[in-house]
Formats: C-alpha cells, structure tokens, sequence
C-alpha cells in the first residue's frame, strides 16, 4: 500500500522533472535554430522551396475552411441579430470575430496538422534514415540547412494564412447574407468599415498570427528532429506536435488577447 | 618513400550506454592503401567509422586524421575535417527530396562557387563511374537498393576527399557491379592517392582489392595482415571467416540459452 503510493509519488515527481528537461531542450533548439538562421536568409532560394510545401499547399484548406466558418458565422449571426431588428450590423459581426479571434486560431490550428505535422514527419523521417547524419558527415549543418528554412517558411506564411481566412470568412459571410438572405449589401460594408479598427483589431490579429507562426513551426521542428529515429518515434513525434501546438495556440491566444483588448 | 600515416587510431574504447562496444582499438591508416574492416555483424564496424568521422566520441583513446585528434576539434575545424571525408553509409542515406542528380551536386553546391555548367559535368562524370549517368534524373524512391548505394558512393567521392568511409559498399550488388566498385575504389585510391576504408563481408572481393585486412570480434582486433597473409592464415578465427565456416571461434548466434530449452524441448526429455 505504502509502497504503491511512494511508487506513484515518485512516478509524478519523475514526469515532472523529465518535462522540465524536456521544455529546456527545446528552448535550447529553438535558439540554436535562430542562431543557424544566417544561411536561410544569405540563400532565401531555399526558404522559398519551403514556403511552396508549408504555405502553399496549406492554401486550400485555409481558402475552403475560412469560407465555410464565415458563412456559418453570416447564418447564425444574421439568426440572432434579426431578433434585435439590427441585422444590418452582420457584417461587423462577421468580421471582428473572424479578423480578431477565427481567423488567426482557426488557421493556426489547421496549419499544425496541416503543415505543422508534414514538418515533423519529414524531419523526424529524415533523420531516421540518416539523411541529417549523412548531411553532418558531408559539414553542412543540418539545423541551418534542414531546420532553419522550413521555421522560417512557417512564420512567414502563417500571418499570410490567417489573413487569407479572414479574407474568405468576410466573404461567406457576404455570400450567405447579402446574396443568399438579402442584407442590404451597403449596409453590410459600410458597418464593416467603420467598426473594424487597423490598429486594434487588424493589428492585433496579425501579431497573434505571427505568435502562432513560431509557436507551431517551432515546436514542429523540435519535436521531428528530437523524434526517436523509428517508425513509432516518428508517429509519435506527430501526434504530439498536432496536440501541443494546438494547445500552444489556445493558451496564448487567451494570453495574448488579455493583453490586447483587456489592455492589462 | 613512406607513405604518410592519414588515419591512426590509438588505444580506443567506445561504449553505448555502459555497454562496451570497442575495446583498445589500434589502427593506422596510410594515404594510398584500401584497408578492410571485418567482423562479425554487430561487432561494432559501424561504431568504429562513426569514431573517425566524429559522430560520436570515444570514452578513451583517440583517433587522428591527418595528425589532428578528431573528438577534440571544435565544431568548425571538424567541418573543416568532414569536408575531406566522404563516408557511405550503410542505408545510402540518400537525400529523399532531391533527385540522383541533385544529391551528387550537393556538396559541390554547398561547398564551392563551382559555376553549374560545371557542376554538371562533374556529377555525370560522377555517376557514369558506377554506371548509373543515365539514371541522374531518376529520384531517390525509384531506384533499386543497389543502384542507391551506388548513387550514395557516387556522392560520397563527389568532392574526391582524402579519406572515404565505405560502410559495405558491395551488399546488394550483382557481381558485375560488384567487381567494378571493387576496381573503382582502388582505382581512385591508387590516382587520388586517398585512404579508403571498407567495411565489407565480402571476403573474398576485398581481398582482391586491399592492401591490408583488420578483423574486429568482442570488441578488439582479433586479427589483421595483409590480404596474402590472411589467405594462408592458420589461426582458427581468420580460417573460419575466411572460408565461411560456421563452426569455429566465432558464434553465429547471439549469446542465448539452450535452443532445445527455448522451445521448451528439455523439460518433455527429463
Ligand atoms: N544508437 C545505439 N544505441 C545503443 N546501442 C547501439 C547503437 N548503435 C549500435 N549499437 C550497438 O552497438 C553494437 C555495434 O553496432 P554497429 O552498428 O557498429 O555494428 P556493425 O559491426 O556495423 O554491424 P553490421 O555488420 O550488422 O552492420 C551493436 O551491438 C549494437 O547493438
Ligand atoms: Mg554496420
């Protein structure tokens, strides 16, 4: 009995300390990859390579997605706001929730398993089959060459990402509302206009696209070049990087708006 | 003349997870020769190649490479080193996301200012050596495992190193290709005046190409000589290696208890 329970206690302290030396691990990586970052900037050819696999190929379900969420948002806001004889103000609605919240979480959070998972896989594969060792033996530093361009691809299409589903959000709403319902089209844009602010809003919801760039590529970098180099190790390595930057992307976003908008 | 020492590995111990794995390891390794690196499998060859390029570091002892000790280099200097190394490993480890083409040039493209018409030429020049110039614009998954292996040794001599690692270069080849590698090697051993290392099963090919043989088991050099000496060998280990005989000194199987008992024989027999 005593025994058990010392056994779970130490089981406790013993994940705790390994997820402490977990975080420190990656932390260091992630310096490491900044530091090793002069190559990808000196031959940008190389990033650009990258940005075709992590941004453009993501393109389709961020320009599908945002399209259905903002028609959604049309339906149920146009629902509630008729209630209130103020339907004219959906385009408002649509677009503070999309261009504040929606567009910047929801995109990021089909980048992770869209292009966040691909990061992994290829990089945990890659190093599997020796490919980055080969790269070391060959002095080419995998990390500047292998890891730092795709980080980079990542931060950099992340804001583009977010801001196309915002963009394609605006207009399913607009589709559902004005062409489907019959909202007055002037209304519909005049409204948006003059509540959505550049700075508060617009802004903001770029910086957090940007926190969530990094936050998903990073952990997807770390988590395929730590991954053990086998079959499961590489599994494993992807589910993880899906779960924790998921849950990377709702923990700041909650942070990150109270410091925005609560100006806290 | 005497040829000049490259490699000299000296009283080196090597352990994965305080499990020895080389123990007292002496070699040394002149520019021009072909040496063979043999043993058992699971006898640490790998181990021992990782060493020299620096991959790992050895729990005692050293290795040099052109007379500067390799564990103890910065990261630059060992870049400097792995430069004029080429190492074949044992999967290929072909870069998946580029073409044939694409990983024989990538070295050059990442080491030198080589203008690409350049480049060109010496990659074809490259992969014509082992027979595979037409297959350049063929990716990596639609080779067979033989012709990866030739591509990899192809990208491994792309910058004609002074010292190539070959991590059984002749597993999986026909005995065509197999005897051509084997007169590639030691031709460009001979006329780049390189030190070139195999690490090979293949007995009888490489005794017909290297100049001297070392046969690792548990750990240490159990035997080594010239290919003429190891031929007349006496000694029960060299003899049973070399005629492949599966009873003498050297255990096919992997230390385990009875096979008879394993199966749960000896218990009906009491
Ligand atoms: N990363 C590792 N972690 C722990 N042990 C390892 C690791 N790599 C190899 N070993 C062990 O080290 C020993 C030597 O491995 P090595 O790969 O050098 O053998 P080898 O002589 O190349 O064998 P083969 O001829 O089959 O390729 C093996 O017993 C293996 O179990
Ligand atoms: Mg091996």
């Amino acid at each position: 009995m005593f025994k058990h329970l010392a056994a779970s206690i130490r089981g406790i302290g013993h994940r705790t300390i390994e997820g402490i030396w977990q975080l420190g691990h990656a932390t260091r990586f992630f310096l490491l990859v900044l530091l090793k970052s002069g190559t990808s900037f000196r031959r940008f050819g190389l990033v650009i390579r990258e940005l075709y696999y992590v941004g453009v190929l993501s393109l389709i379900i961020i320009v599908v997605s945002g399209l259905f969420v903002g028609m959604v948002l049309g339906l149920q806001g146009y629902e509630t706001l008729q209630k209130y004889g103020s339907e004219s103000a959906v385009g408002t609605l649509v677009a503070l929730s999309l261009v504040r919240e929606l567009g910047p979480v929801v995109a990021a959070l089909l980048f992770a398993s869209r292009a966040g998972s691909a990061i992994t896989a290829e990089i945990g594969l890659m190093k599997a089959t020796e490919q980055l060792a080969a790269m070391g033996m060959m002095a080419v530093d995998p990390v500047a060459r292998v890891v730092a361009p795709r980080f980079w691809a990542g931060v950099i299409s992340m804001p583009f990402l977010a801001a196309i589903f915002s963009v394609m959000g605006v207009f399913g709403g607009y589709l559902v509302t004005v062409t489907f319902i019959g909202v007055d089209a002037g209304s519909f844009w005049s409204q948006m206009q003059s509540n959505v602010d550049f700075r508060i809003d617009i802004l903001n919801g770029f910086i957090k696209s940007c926190f969530f760039g990094v936050a998903v590529t990073a952990i997807a970098v770390f988590e395929g070049y730590d991954s053990p180099p086998t079959a499961e190790g590489v599994s494993g390595a992807t589910t993880r990087t899906v779960v924790t930057s998921s849950l990377a992307i709702l923990g700041l976003d909650f942070i990150l708006t109270a410091f925005m908008f609560r100006g806290l | 003349m005497t040829p000049e020492v490259l490699v000299e590995i000296s009283d080196l111990n090597f352990s994965y997870n305080s499990r020895p794995i080389l123990k007292g390891i002496n070699m040394t390794m002149k520019r021009g020769q072909v040496i063979a690196i043999m043993g058992g499998s699971g006898s640490g060859k790998t181990t021992l190649l990782r060493l020299i390029g620096g991959e790992v570091v050895p729990s005692s002892g050293y290795v040099k490479v052109s007379g500067q000790v390799v564990h103890e280099l910065e990261r630059d200097a060992l870049f400097e080193i792995r430069r004029k190394m080429g190492m074949l490993f044992q999967f290929g480890a072909l870069f998946t996301d580029l073409s044939v083409f694409d990983n024989v040039a990538f070295q050059m493209r990442e080491h030198t200012d080589l203008p690409e018409s350049m480049i060109r030429d010496l990659v074809l020049m490259k992969l014509h050596a082992v027979g595979l110039r037409g297959a350049h614009h063929l990716m990596p998954a639609e080779l067979s495992g033989g012709m990866a292996r030739r591509v990899a040794l192809a990208r491994s001599i792309a910058l004609d190193p002074m010292l190539i690692m070959y991590d059984e270069p002749f597993t999986g080849l026909d005995p065509i290709s197999l005897g051509v590698i084997g007169s590639l090697i030691r031709r460009m051993t001979d006329t780049l005046g390189m030190t070139s290392v195999i690490v090979t099963h293949d007995v009888q090919e490489s005794l017909k190409i290297v100049d001297y043989v070392y046969f690792i088991a548990d750990g240490v050099i159990a035997a080594h000589g010239t290919p003429a000496e190891v031929r007349d060998s006496v000694t029960p280990f060299v003899h049973q290696f070399v005629h492949g005989e599966v009873d003498g000194p050297v255990p096919f199987h992997y230390p385990a208890q009875s096979y008879r008992r394993d199966l749960n024989l000896e218990k009906a027999l009491v």
